[in-house]
């Protein structure tokens, strides 16, 4: 039976580039996944999940060395500023390789600096210090095999009006990436920054890890833009932690994948840090959706307010777990948790799980969720103003995902997304 | 010319029998007022005539120029010519009246361009006093409960259907508004609107000349007269003409007569 440790292996973390530091915290890692199991759905964060159904054999590692494929990302290039305006740093991989990376003046002026990991001396910590250690099989291997990994930097006070894009390409068919990124805001210091993942309609196997470190006083909006093609597997995890008196609001928008999961752990470790997150997703035809997340409250005064919101169409499926954690240091924290689901078509299956731990008294937690189809009484109204039903039925989703859409961080980015659901939600409507 | 003719219509809600046959013949040009206690199926009429889910029609027709309107969906009465102003306006999240009434406009082949139809509305905003601001806004989300019917009123003149049930359109409106509201009805064409005005109060006959007033209970239209019928109503309130049916004084008694 062939196994994808056969292929995920020391021998070929071995044959990765880059710094000693880096090479060694491959090889241990990859050690790690020779005796690592895929996760079960029987474990709860894992619950729901088809991850048993994967064949992670079915993939091929990057070939090390360049790619000749990079001139394609050219033309992307072009159409990604056409849709997004003006950004102060364009960083682009492609199947595995770091291919270009740009700054504009104004934004290295202000301090923005964009290091490929792999070249640099140890940066402390910027490799898993927010994340700590993988939490499954999929970080280790992101560990293990990340093939370019880098590093943003926002030093204190800096203020980048401009977002910073990182873009990952996967063109090669059945190829498996392991992109890697670390943001640092330092203190007082403001940035905007867009994750994005696309692949082409064959079978990819993305397996993306960020970590996101806010200062003191810091504001960060960062946004994972996940429009994978339909054969894809996206399997991605971002990790925060705010210092005190920082804001992040972290975004999701989630629209393309066969099995896309994302899962975000979000700690406000500092005196009066908050930490928003948002996420828009639209799953159709045999789509499965997956979130996790972790709204993790370990200092007093601490502010979360979580909007996850998502339609299901023909037998897409969605799943949404979330769990807020409030620790005992955390008096006075303020935590919101809101999932909302459209279903659809009748085929489509939806689960929103909410949990809370909480070990403090003074606090205040919400949670709500719903799933449901369209109100009837929705579309009754429009039709009866003369609106066809195709034509209610879009405007009654557009609608559904306002509030979502004008909270997502990044907005001049989020804004393409209007163009994205409404193919979605199809021709016809 | 248009005509609304409902015929021995009987109603269902939740398995329950609501309207028991309900006459009424409605042309463009003319004003109907339908008046009854809470409760009698005023808006039940409305709801049915409109198409809205959860009732069941058990008997009768209602044509719409010669067509049957209870064999159309919803959104074929409206491009047949029918528009339901309504007593509680559905709120429908991030949804803009303005895109509402582009989409409307466009499926009737009107107005396709923008800068007409901004001109188109916002010329009836403000024959309307309704604040352009409205158009902006989520359809009746959070909005006063005047506000929601000027926002129905509004509808109704862009709209220009030929048939119009105003179901309660009186009640929330100051009364700028509601004069407003009277004298756009007044001044659509004399071959297009006619109008079934559900209402409570003699206030909107004042102001709103109707043709002929109804009064409708449990379920049935039990007189119908000119506008002296709302004064008399007035005065004596609705119990001279809530007395059980012939057929149900039968059943009670056991035998027929
Ligand atoms: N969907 C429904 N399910 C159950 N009962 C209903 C439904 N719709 C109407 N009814 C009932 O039918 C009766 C008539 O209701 P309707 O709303 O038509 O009254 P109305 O004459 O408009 O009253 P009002 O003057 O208070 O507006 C009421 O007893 C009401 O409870
Ligand atoms: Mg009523």
């Amino acid at each position: 039976m062939p196994d994808f440790r056969d292929v995920f292996s020391v021998a070929y973390a071995a044959g990765l580039d880059g710094a000693g530091w880096l090479q060694q915290r491959r090889l241990e890692a990859a050690e790690a996944v020779g005796t690592a199991e895929l996760p079960s759905a029987a474990e709860e964060e894992w619950r729901y999940s088809p991850v048993a159904k994967l064949s992670l054999e079915a993939y091929l590692p990057a070939p090390s060395g360049g790619t000749n494929g990079a001139a394609g990302a050219g033309d992307l290039l072009g159409s990604l500023r056409d849709r997004w305006g003006v950004l102060s740093a364009l960083v682009v991989t492609f199947d595995g390789h770091l291919v270009s990376t740009q700054i504009t003046p104004a934004a290295a002026a202000a301090g923005l600096a964009v290091r490929p990991l792999g070249d640099e001396p140890e940066p402390a910590g910027a490799l898993g210090g927010v994340l700590g250690e993988p939490s499954d099989v999929f970080g280790l291997m992101n560990d293990a095999f990340c093939s370019a990994p880098v590093l943003l930097e926002i030093p204190r006070g800096a203020r980048l009006t401009d977002p910073v894009a990182v873009v990952n390409v996967v063109s090669a068919p059945s190829l498996a990436v392991f992109p890697r990124l670390s943001v640092v805001v330092g203190d007082g210091a403001e940035a905007q920054v867009v994750n994005a993942f696309l692949s082409g309609p064959q079978e990819a196997f993305v397996v993306p890890v960020a970590e996101l470190t806010v200062g003191p006083a810091a504001r960060l909006q960062y946004l994972t833009l996940q429009e994978l093609g339909p054969q894809a597997v996206g399997i991605e995890q971002t990790a925060a932690t705010v210092a005190s008196q920082g804001h992040l609001a972290i975004g999701l928008a989630a629209v393309g994948g066969g099995y896309a999961r994302s899962r975000v752990d979000c700690t406000l470790s500092g005196r009066g840090a908050t930490g928003d997150m948002s996420a828009m997703y639209f799953g159709d035809r045999d789509q499965v959706l997956d979130f996790r997340t972790f709204q993790n409250h370990s200092a007093p005064d601490t502010n979360s307010n979580l909007l996850f919101v998502g339609a299901v169409e023909d037998r897409a499926r969605s799943i949404y777990s979330g769990l807020i954690r409030v620790g005992p240091e955390a008096r006075g924290t303020d935590a919101q948790q809101t999932n909302r689901i459209l279903k659809l078509s009748e085929g489509v299956w939806a689960d929103s799980v909410p949990n809370l731990e909480i070990e403090n008294n003074d606090v205040r937690c919400a949670h709500a969720s719903s799933v449901g189809p369209i109100d009837e009484d929705h579309r009754f109204y429009l039709e009866s103003r003369g609106v066809p039903p195709d034509v209610a039925e879009r405007l009654i989703v557009e609608g559904f995902f306002g509030e979502v859409r004008g909270r997502l961080p990044v907005q001049s980015v989020a804004a393409g997304l209007d163009e994205v659901v409404r193919a979605k939600i199809g021709p016809g409507r | 010319m248009s005509q609304l003719s409902v015929e021995g219509l009987a109603a269902n809600a939740a398995g329950e029998a609501i309207l028991h046959g309900v006459d009424l013949q409605v042309s463009a040009g003319e004003v109907h007022a339908v008046m009854g206690p809470n409760g009698c199926g005023k808006s039940t009429l409305a709801h049915v005539l409109a198409g809205r889910h959860g009732y069941t029609v058990t008997a009768g027709r209602a044509l719409l120029d010669g067509r049957d309107l209870l064999t159309l969906s919803p959104f074929e009465r409206a491009r047949a010519g029918l528009f339901l102003a309504m007593q509680y306006p559905t709120e429908v999240p991030g949804v803009k009246l303005l895109d509402v009434l582009g989409a409307s406009l466009r499926a009737a082949g009107r107005s396709p361009v923008a800068a007409d139809l901004e001109a188109l509305l916002s010329t009836e905003a403000e024959r309307l006093s309704v604040p352009a601001a409205l158009l902006e806004r989520a359809v009746n989300v959070d909005l006063s409960g005047g506000e929601q019917k000027r926002g129905e009123a509004l509808q109704l003149a862009v709209l220009r259907p030929r048939i119009a049930v105003l179901d309660e359109i009186d009640s929330g409106l100051d009364v700028d508004a509601l004069r407003a509201v009277a004298r756009r009805i007044e001044e659509a064409p004399t071959e297009g609107l006619g109008v079934l005005a559900i209402t409570h109060y003699t206030r909107l006959l004042g102001v709103l000349r109707a043709d002929r007033v109804h009064i409708m209970i449990r379920g049935r239209i039990v007189a119908s007269g000119g506008p002296e019928l709302a004064d008399e109503l007035e005065r004596t309130g609705y119990e001279r003409w809530d007395r059980p049916a012939p057929a149900e004084v039968a059943v009670k008694l056991g035998r027929s007569f």
